[in-house]
């Protein structure tokens, strides 16, 4: 694909340091961030971000609170376009299509997002996870979209007699999950998760973690986290923001054993953030 | 203890007294008002009341079965007026208000809620019932209908606001368009406040009494449609008390105490739809 070979030349030339290099070359890029810069208002947060999300892959972005990580996710589907006086320049492509220049609701039933905190609609479990089928024109029956969707985040067992039982009767980790069926019964291309774990208990966690494993071959998968443990376990590489500016980006191992820059060393043994 | 405790406790102790007599001064006038309609009402409370027409001066007997038909109607078509507006106006204010539009309208939606409303009767008066030379239902629904659009406008944009972004977010990254995630996420989430909102604003206007009595004016029979005059529980009131006849006085009682029960069921009402568990939890 052509698309794919322009993306990793845009990729190589804005990169930092080496490292990114190689994963251009080893694997074909979803989506492309170039020269990204965002403001809120007068305010700069994201300072020439460049970087590729790896098909097939999951990309965790770490760094600390307030360094930028959560804007620059939320750039991925154009969310930033509901805040007032967001702007930003700088390209991002899908599949080697600018995503700005796409209608912007249609765009972001290819992209799913899960968010920080469980946000289940005031809904039955089964309307929750209807509800993008719903509004998009689903071509299966739902019934069916509902319950591959239940099974795909790992819930359907645990919910199955309860289908139509309020979303808000399940726990903080169920209403997770529910989430992530949710945004894979749209059979997004692309996953976004904003911290989806930062409100979870460990259990619950592990079972978010084990099930974005398991997602990843399906799904392309980016994630924040604050979690740097967390990143080192489900991530295949790793990019770490600091002041709004990407200080590093690797293979997960790579960055957490040998990381090229030492203000990542410093982050990532815990002398800062 | 020295003198100056002994004082600061003694004066702590007025304060709580005087403070609590108060509180209870304030809350005795409802039942202090409740009684008396029981005693003097509560003897014209009968089957003739909710189903007859008024009796023929001079006659004793008769009911207030068209008022209180002509309070229905008046009410409905005012809901019909109010809460349309209000509720999508609300809309307005809570999602797409920008900072100038928002705070005209804000303002002038709290300046009608504080306008008397026997100027939004000779509003309606001028509007409705000039131009067509008689009373009728429509204007006086009219008048009351634009009562409720301030009530109903700031509340649904209240508690529309207090739905979290969260949800809204949600919505929008499903792929689902502003107006979409409105109507099928932020709007159900808020229902309850917003139906209890809609209560109480038809509790206000159900006692307004000034709007009326130059639109919808009054009827000693059932009238037809719309387009006439109607009796309704306030003026019916109005006019019962203020004539000669014992038996009217008693009606107007039994009325007055009809209409307080009405108001307090709607907010007893909407008390219970409001505490059936908040539909969205917040944390």
């Amino acid at each position: 694909m052509p698309s794919t070979a322009n993306s990793s030349v845009s990729l190589a030339a804005g990169l930092p340091a080496s490292p990114g290099r190689e994963l251009a070359g080893e694997h074909s890029m979803r989506m492309n961030i170039s020269k990204l810069n965002f403001y809120y208002g007068e305010k700069q947060v994201l300072f020439d971000i460049s970087l590729g999300v790896a098909a097939a892959r999951l990309t965790a972005l770490i760094g600390p609170s307030g360094c930028g990580k959560s804007t620059l996710l939320r750039t991925l589907n154009r969310m930033h376009e509901t805040v007032r006086n967001a702007r930003l320049d700088g390209e991002i492509t899908l599949d080697g299509q600018s995503i700005f220049l796409q209608d912007v609701t249609q765009f972001r039933r290819r992209i799913g997002m899960v968010f920080q905190k469980p946000n289940p609609f005031p809904k039955s479990i089964f309307d929750n996870v209807a509800y993008g089928p719903r509004i998009n024109g689903a071509s299966r029956p739902l019934s069916d979209v509902v319950e591959a969707s239940l099974r795909r985040a790992a819930l359907w067992d645990e919910v199955k007699d309860q289908l139509h039982k309020s979303a808000y009767e399940l726990s903080g980790g169920q209403q997770q999950r529910l989430c992530i069926a949710r945004a894979l019964a749209v059979e997004p291309e692309v996953l976004l998760l904003d911290e989806p774990c930062s409100a979870l208990d460990p259990i619950s966690t592990a079972k978010v973690e084990e099930l974005l494993v398991q997602l990843k071959s399906s799904c392309t998968i980016v994630i924040v986290t604050h979690n740097m443990q967390q990143a080192a376990r489900v991530s295949d590489f790793t990019a770490f923001l600091l002041n709004g500016s990407l200080i590093e980006f690797s293979p997960t191992p790579q960055l957490f054993t040998t990381p090229a820059d030492s203000r990542t060393e410093a982050y990532i043994t815990g002398r800062f953030g | 203890m020295t003198a100056r405790v002994l004082w600061r406790k003694s004066l702590s102790a007025v304060m709580l007294s005087l403070t609590g007599v108060c509180a209870f001064v304030a809350v005795s006038v409802l039942f202090l008002i409740l009684g008396y309609l029981v005693i003097h009402g509560g003897r014209s409370v009968n089957w003739d009341f909710f189903t007859k027409l008024p009796a023929p001066v001079g006659e004793l007997g008769g009911g207030m079965a068209n008022a209180i038909l002509g309070s229905a109607k008046l009410l409905a078509l005012a809901s019909l007026i109010g809460v349309p507006l209000g509720l999508l106006g609300g809309v307005y204010l809570a999602e797409f208000g920008g900072h100038a539009a928002g705070f005209v309208v804000r303002y002038a939606a709290d300046l009608l809620n504080g306008t008397p409303s026997i100027v939004i009767g000779i509003f309606a008066y001028a509007l409705l019932v000039l131009p067509f030379k008689h009373f009728s239902t429509f204007s006086g629904a009219f008048a009351l209908g634009i009562m409720m659009i301030p009530i109903t406008l700031r509340s649904t944009e209240e508690f529309l606001r207090a739905v979290p972004l969260a949800l809204r977010e949600g919505a929008l990254a499903l792929g689902a368009s502003k107006w979409r995630a409105i109507l099928t996420v932020v709007l159900p989430a808020a229902y309850r406040g917003i139906l209890t909102a809609v209560l109480l604003a038809l509790a206000r206007v159900a006692g307004e009494t000034a709007p009326l009595l130059f639109t919808a004016f009054s009827n000693r029979f059932w009238s037809p449609g719309w387009n006439q005059p109607t009796a309704s529980l306030p003026v019916m009131i109005y006019t019962y008390a203020v004539s000669p006849y014992d038996d009217w006085h008693r009606q107007a009682w039994a009325a007055g105490l009809l209409l307080l029960g009405l108001v307090l069921v709607i907010n007893l009402l909407a008390r219970v739809v409001l505490s059936r568990g908040a539909a969205v939890r917040r944390s």
